[in-house]
């Protein structure tokens, strides 16, 4: 088996439009969540995380400006930027390399705008509805403009989308089946019908989103793209590659308990696969970047899995949310989130979990070291937590790479 | 040349990134590289602009920009020649 290496990160994020201003926002405790200038009526919270100033004309050419709507064209923007640092499509044939893209929810803009025309006008929707809507098209265009002609899907499980899409380009690349992979996932569900859905749910913040806080009061929205270019270590090696972390495990399950409800044994046998996967053990983990929405019920299942997995030591382990930096971009956040992992990794510095400033962290989760501040630190190993709506779970486990 | 003319040449040169001056109306839809979405695309975009409808048999005979040209302004005379009956 092959180990497994990060050599290119891009992202198009509310808090950054590459690594490094994600990076400096990250660490500066900067959040990407504000008041919506364009506001649907009617709803119940007034904030999101969202891209602002995203350049589409500068990122996309004419013909993919015609295809991509805006999850799509967030896909091809934080794909290129990892194709140009790692340069793994020039160093590798073509047919060896995967591509995997997470995307849970496909171009909602396209479809709210041709189902608005149509339910007021009738008539017929515009011919280029369907490649602009389906869930894959980010792949797709990605694939096309690199010349990528080897295995490439989309993977859709909510809000893990992003972390299984990794999780499966990485034991893809780990097994030998691919020599390299762009992977990651894009997200761009900020449309009228998704936040009115999101509201009549009741786990959205009509505040600010502070996982773990205890007067916290559900989640807030985001969007965007991250996208990573995996390859082997002795191939990195041997073109001298940067190499920026490594993964050594994925884990996942199925809670098969409930639609939205969490429970916690899914999410404890996923961090477990993923550290059995990286053939260590609970011990060894130093750094926990947690699902962490912000929600009632997710932040204290979240808890419960942690003292499942890590016993009495959940109580010190440092653990973060950074969702109250960039969001709960639902498929993407954990690419966006591993993106975090990874930096901090590299800077020897665990993020702070944002949003808690003046808020206190809720006692009876038992997590005593939820992140107030930055912390310095070097853990040998970091998780990175994600759990979807239906109980579908995927935890990324990583290494930086000395 | 006709409005209709300067409206589908812009479209065409907008869609293929191509300079309009390229644009002649004897040039085909295949010298364009216009595939099938592009030519589907491009017509919805027409028969939006103009509130028409080209009947799925005149699209397929669409060979050249004249030939666009043509099947537009025969559906619009065929739109007011309607309207004027049924008003």
């Amino acid at each position: 088996m092959k180990r497994v290496v990060i050599t290119g990160v891009g992202c198009i994020t509310p808090i950054g439009q590459d690594a490094a201003s994600f990076g400096e926002s990250l660490f500066a405790g900067r959040s990407g969540i504000r008041e919506m200038t364009d506001r649907p009526p009617d709803l119940h919270f007034t904030r999101t995380a969202t891209v602002e100033d995203f350049r589409q004309e500068e990122w996309l050419t004419a013909s993919q400006r015609q295809i991509a709507e805006r999850s799509s064209a967030f896909a091809i923007a934080a794909a290129r930027q990892a194709v140009t640092q790692s340069g793994i499509v020039a160093a590798h044939p073509s047919d060896s390399i995967a591509i995997i893209l997470g995307c849970s929810v496909g171009g909602r803009s396209t479809e709210d705008r041709e189902a608005e025309k149509l339910h007021k006008h009738g008539g017929r929707i515009h011919p280029l509805t369907v490649p602009r809507v389906m869930a894959s098209a980010g792949t797709s265009l990605v694939s096309m403009e690199h010349g990528i002609t080897g295995p490439a899907f989309a993977v859709s499980t909510a809000c893990a989308s992003g972390t299984h899409a990794i999780g499966l380009a990485f034991h893809m690349v780990r097994s030998g089946a691919v020599r390299a992979a762009l992977t990651g996932a894009h997200e761009a569900p900020l449309t009228y019908v998704f936040l009115k859905a999101w509201d009549s749910l009741h786990v959205v913040s009509p505040t600010a989103c502070r996982p773990f806080a205890a007067d916290r009061d559900g989640m807030t929205l985001g969007e965007g793209a991250a996208v990573f270019a995996l390859e082997s270590l002795e191939s990195a090696g041997a073109r001298g590659a940067e190499i920026l972390a490594e993964i050594v495990g994925f884990g996942m399950s199925s809670d098969a308990y409930h639609i939205t409800q969490p429970n916690l044994a899914g999410p404890a046998a996923a961090m477990l696969r993923a550290i059995e996967d990286a053939r260590a053990t609970p011990d060894d983990v130093g750094y926990i970047n947690a699902h962490g929405t912000g929600t009632e019920v997710n932040d204290r299942v979240e808890a419960e899995a942690l003292h499942r997995v890590f016993g009495e030591r959940a109580r010190t382990l440092p653990i973060s949310s950074t969702k109250g930096l960039h969001g709960h971009a639902i498929g993407a956040s954990g690419a966006m989130e591993l993106l975090a992992t990874v930096l901090a990794l590299r800077a020897n510095l665990l993020p702070v979990n944002a949003g808690l400033v003046g808020a206190v962290v809720d006692p009876a989760l038992g997590l005593d070291h939820v992140l107030i501040e930055n912390e310095p630190a070097s853990p040998s190993l970091a998780l990175s937590n994600s759990f979807a709506f239906g109980g579908l779970n995927a935890v990324l486990a990583v290494k930086r790479h000395h | 040349m006709s409005q209709v003319a300067d409206e589908c040449i812009a479209l065409i040169a907008k869609q293929k990134s191509i300079a309009p001056e390229q644009i002649r109306l004897d040039s085909t839809l295949e010298e364009l590289a216009l595939d099938s979405l592009d030519r589907v695309s491009l017509a919805f975009d027409l028969e939006e602009k103009y509130d028409i409808e080209i009947p799925e048999s005149k699209l397929e005979q669409i060979k050249t920009v004249r030939d666009m040209v043509t099947g537009i302004e025969e559906a619009v005379r065929q739109k007011s020649a309607d309207l004027s009956t049924t008003g």
